[in-house]
């Protein structure tokens, strides 16, 4: 399978041309092994700071196991083991030396299914914030508003923040959980099928939600609906079998995609 | 060839509506070219009768615009087509609105047929649109041609062919201008080949037009407005 070319420019001629400056995330020929399974075969791939990319392909392309790594996740798994580099801000993020924890602060996470606390909404807000030291009870009321504001949950939730999360619907839960992930203000938020569990309704406030999150945060989405890739974000990579076989202008991938494959899987065609 | 000839969707319905469709625009393209046909003979013997059934079926051609519109705005909301699907959904509604435009042509040309009717058929004006009429017809079938397979070289091929029609369009009008000045009374006469000459510029222009989106339809390539000896040009070096 042929590696596509990502370095020529003409690939983001719609959105913001890619230059050394605005790259987040950089993979460089990032590959990742569950056991003696490989999972991810020598991904390159640059993110672009404070824009929305979103990586689309069928079940186990390795789209979430990509993700994960960008914060570590898979630490958690026995047997996994990578190589190659993945970079924030030029730093390798699997060097010895970089702290998981501090690398989780910049780099926040959200999952499909809504997660909060069994606390209180401003509890679970202030939560991370309590960690980091900041015990000051103005302070935290005041992080707090302002993370529920950022997350589009204030107006709803503004008048009952003692209330327990688990009161709150599902769409309102996930964009607590957001809320939750700015609150420490990350650099960068991955979002793992965040609107997959949600009603269409739910789902577009996240959409919009995401919009908005993309002006303070690099966002890296992860989405089974091709039409919501299509809708917040500003990339799209495609991966099929643990490889990237198209990354690209989202405008461009969805009109006039360059790899047959990447054609086939967002028409909706067998492979 | 159309890339989605590769692969059928795994929603076969899906398939099925743009089959469905494709094959209405051919059979649209199919009544278009048989009314341009009719118009060019009752013009070149002066049968008002076929001039007149000319006008009268170009109803059908608007029926057939309408139908096609409506299911392509069904395949759009319904199907939310994307990439080449995407592109020969929108193809397929610029495509209906030229040939529309053609039969509109082709009625003009049956009224010109009308008028003229009474004309001596041995001047050299009908000559002249004679020839530049069988040309409008074979860039129009090929227009068409490369429409139902898709064929990007073809449609090339076919949309430089109408600058030699321009060419003849040109003549034409420059000749007529000239016995219009010398000759007074050959005003009505003259205005009406003129008219007639100017509809056959417009269909082989139409049919320009459908060809730029069947290279869209394939390519991606949007080549309208650019510059074509360069857009043939890449295409030949690709």
């Amino acid at each position: 399978m042929a590696k596509p070319n990502l370095s020529g420019d003409e690939q983001m001629s719609a959105v913001n041309p890619l230059n050394e400056e605005n790259v987040c995330l950089e993979c460089r020929d990032f590959s990742l092994f569950y056991g003696d399974k490989q999972a991810l075969f020598d991904i390159n791939l640059k993110i672009p700071t404070k824009q929305v990319t979103a990586f689309i392909g069928p079940s186990g392309c390795g789209k979430s196991t990509l993700l994960r790594c960008m914060n570590r996740m898979n630490d958690l798994i026995d047997n996994v083991h990578v190589s190659g580099q993945m970079l924030l801000n030029g730093n390798d993020l699997n060097a010895r030396s970089v702290n998981v924890t501090d690398l989780r602060r910049q780099v926040g996470m959200v999952f499909q299914k809504p997660n909060p606390f069994p606390k209180s909404i401003f509890e679970n807000v202030a939560y991370g914030l309590r960690l980091q030291g900041i015990n000051n009870k103005s302070e935290l009321e005041d992080r707090v508003e302002w993370s529920l504001k950022s997350a589009a949950l204030w107006e709803e939730v503004g008048g009952r923040l003692q209330d327990n999360a688990f009161d709150l619907s599902g769409g309102q839960q996930q964009r607590l959980v957001i809320a939750r992930a700015v609150a420490i203000q990350p650099e960068v938020l991955l979002l793992d099928e965040p609107a997959s569990a949600l009603d269409p309704i739910s789902t577009l406030k996240i959409e919009e939600l995401i919009f908005e999150l993309k002006s303070k945060y690099t966002v890296v989405i992860v989405t089974h609906n091709m039409q919501q890739a299509a809708r917040v974000s500003d990339h799209t990579a495609f991966l099929y079998l643990g490889e990237l076989i198209e990354f690209g202008g989202t405008d461009k991938i969805f009109t006039n995609p360059q790899e047959k494959k990447t054609e086939d899987y967002i028409t909706g065609r067998y492979g | 060839m159309l890339k989605r000839d590769a692969g059928q969707h795994i929603l076969h319905q899906f398939d099925n509506d743009l089959e469905s469709v494709r094959t209405k625009v051919m059979s649209m393209g199919g009544l278009v070219e048989k009314q341009v046909e009719n118009s060019m003979v009752a013009l070149a013997h002066g049968d008002s009768n076929l001039a007149e059934q000319v006008a009268m079926n170009d109803y059908q051609i608007n029926a057939m615009e309408l139908a096609i519109d409506e299911e392509c705005n069904q395949i759009i909301a319904l199907r939310q087509p994307t990439a080449n699907d995407l592109r020969l959904v929108m193809s397929i509604i610029k495509t209906i609105s030229d040939l529309e435009r053609i039969g509109d042509e082709a009625e003009k040309i049956g009224k010109y047929a009308i008028d003229l009717a009474t004309e001596d058929r041995n001047q050299v004006y009908f000559t002249e649109l004679k020839h530049l009429g069988s040309k409008v017809k074979v860039i129009l079938r090929k227009a068409l041609d490369s429409f139902a397979r898709m064929d990007v070289a073809s449609a090339y091929e076919t949309a430089v062919s109408d600058k030699q029609i321009n060419k003849e369009y040109e003549q034409i009008t420059v000749k007529v201008i000239k016995v219009m000045s010398e000759n007074r009374s050959s005003v009505e006469l003259g205005l009406r080949i003129m008219w007639s000459a100017r509809a056959l510029e417009r269909i082989a222009d139409h049919a320009k037009n459908i060809c730029e989106y069947v290279i869209f339809t394939v390519e991606g390539k949007d080549i309208r407005h650019a510059s074509f000896q360069q857009a043939l040009a890449d295409f030949k070096y690709e």
